[in-house]
């Protein structure tokens, strides 16, 4: 790999670019390929690169047949996303083990106590309202939602636009009936059952978590499922 | 920044090696079959002492795929690397779990 193919895929990803890198595995000269464009020493017909510029729709990675040798693609999308409405003592850990399995983590709680000082040092934290933070963010089909606050001021805004969004996975903190009770407001917002089957609630999977971490742990094993399975639970 | 994506962390290390003057291969898994530990595009980053990153399998064929990115780095072409189930009678190096996997290692110029 020449230097400056890494230097340009660090930045493309610094950048929050998506960007497949293409080598040929016999000679190992690659190509980098972005949405507008390409860069690097490998020549690829267009076909090819169009078959490379797919990996970053599947993220999976390829490997195609040309008369030069087999070329091997990697795509390179931006981390996906983890939304954790309240700063609250659960969202500490699952704030750490979300950014450990690989996600850009953002922290939405209007409360400066909550979110503010040394809690959530070194996490993009914001103190917009749950609304307003998650339209901006605008949660996309790598996206996860978690909400924690216990409040229905903050957390039902917030759902109310999750439930908008085709973030691939929404949970909210509750017990069971305070699950039936948040159903049953949002169903006045206007949300049918078939949106509201798509919070989990009670939130992550259900492990006999107890302390703050154990119930992070859970709530990303949720995530983890729905991201890799599907909604299978 | 505290911690980042995986991948990040190992290209990361590996061009923060090359800054450093050091001499840096990288191992990517292009192809895998059956079982096996990690999948496409896992990749691992050694320098020429040996100090690495990432992962390419469980462990099992880290020792051999470093030996080759050192060869790799000390002058070599770039490499594939096939490597199946272990035989522990014959010594080979392989996956105890049966699958088999190819391994791309290239030297960062």
């Amino acid at each position: 790999m020449k230097r400056a193919v890494l230097d340009e895929l660090a930045a493309a990803r610094a950048a929050g670019r998506p960007v497949a890198l293409a080598t040929n595995l016999r000679s190992g000269q690659q190509l980098l390929v972005y949405a507008d464009g390409t860069g690097g020493d490998l020549c690829l017909d267009m076909d090819m690169v169009v078959a490379a510029g797919e990996t970053l729709k599947t993220d999976r990675c390829d490997t195609l047949s040309t008369p030069a040798g087999e070329v091997f693609v990697q795509p390179f999308n931006p981390p996906p996303r983890l939304i954790v409405v309240g700063a609250v003592h659960i969202s500490q850990p699952l704030a750490a083990m979300g950014q450990l399995a690989g996600y850009g983590v953002t922290i939405v709680d209007p409360r400066r106590a909550f979110a503010g000082g040394e809690r959530f040092a070194g996490f993009d934290v914001t103190y917009e309202w749950p609304d307003e933070a998650l339209t901006r963010l605008k949660p996309d089909a790598r996206t996860a939602i978690v909400t924690l606050t216990h409040d229905p001021k903050l957390d039902d805004p917030a759902l109310a636009v999750a439930l908008r969004s085709p973030a691939f996975y929404i949970g909210s903190l509750g017990s069971k009936k305070t699950h039936a009770a948040r159903r049953h407001r949002l169903g006045k917002l206007g949300f049918g059952e078939n949106e509201l089957a798509r919070i989990h609630g009670p939130v992550g999977l259900a492990i006999g978590a107890l302390s703050p971490a154990e119930i992070a742990v859970s709530i990303l094993a949720e995530i983890t499922q729905t991201h890799r399975n599907g909604a299978a639970s | 920044m505290t911690q980042t994506a995986q991948h990040e962390d190992i290209l990361g290390q590996a061009a923060e090696w090359r800054r450093a003057g050091k001499g840096v291969a990288l191992a990517t898994v292009v192809t895998t079959w059956g079982s096996s530990p990690r999948p496409a595009g896992s990749q691992l980053a050694v320098d020429e002492a040996g100090n690495f990153v990432g992962s390419v399998s469980g462990g099992c064929i880290e020792g051999a795929v470093i030996k080759e990115a050192q060869d790799a780095i000390a002058g070599g072409r770039p490499r594939l690397l096939d490597f199946g189930v272990s035989n522990e009678q014959a010594w080979e190096v392989g996956l105890a779990c049966g699958g088999k996997v190819r391994v791309f290692v290239e030297r960062v110029e």
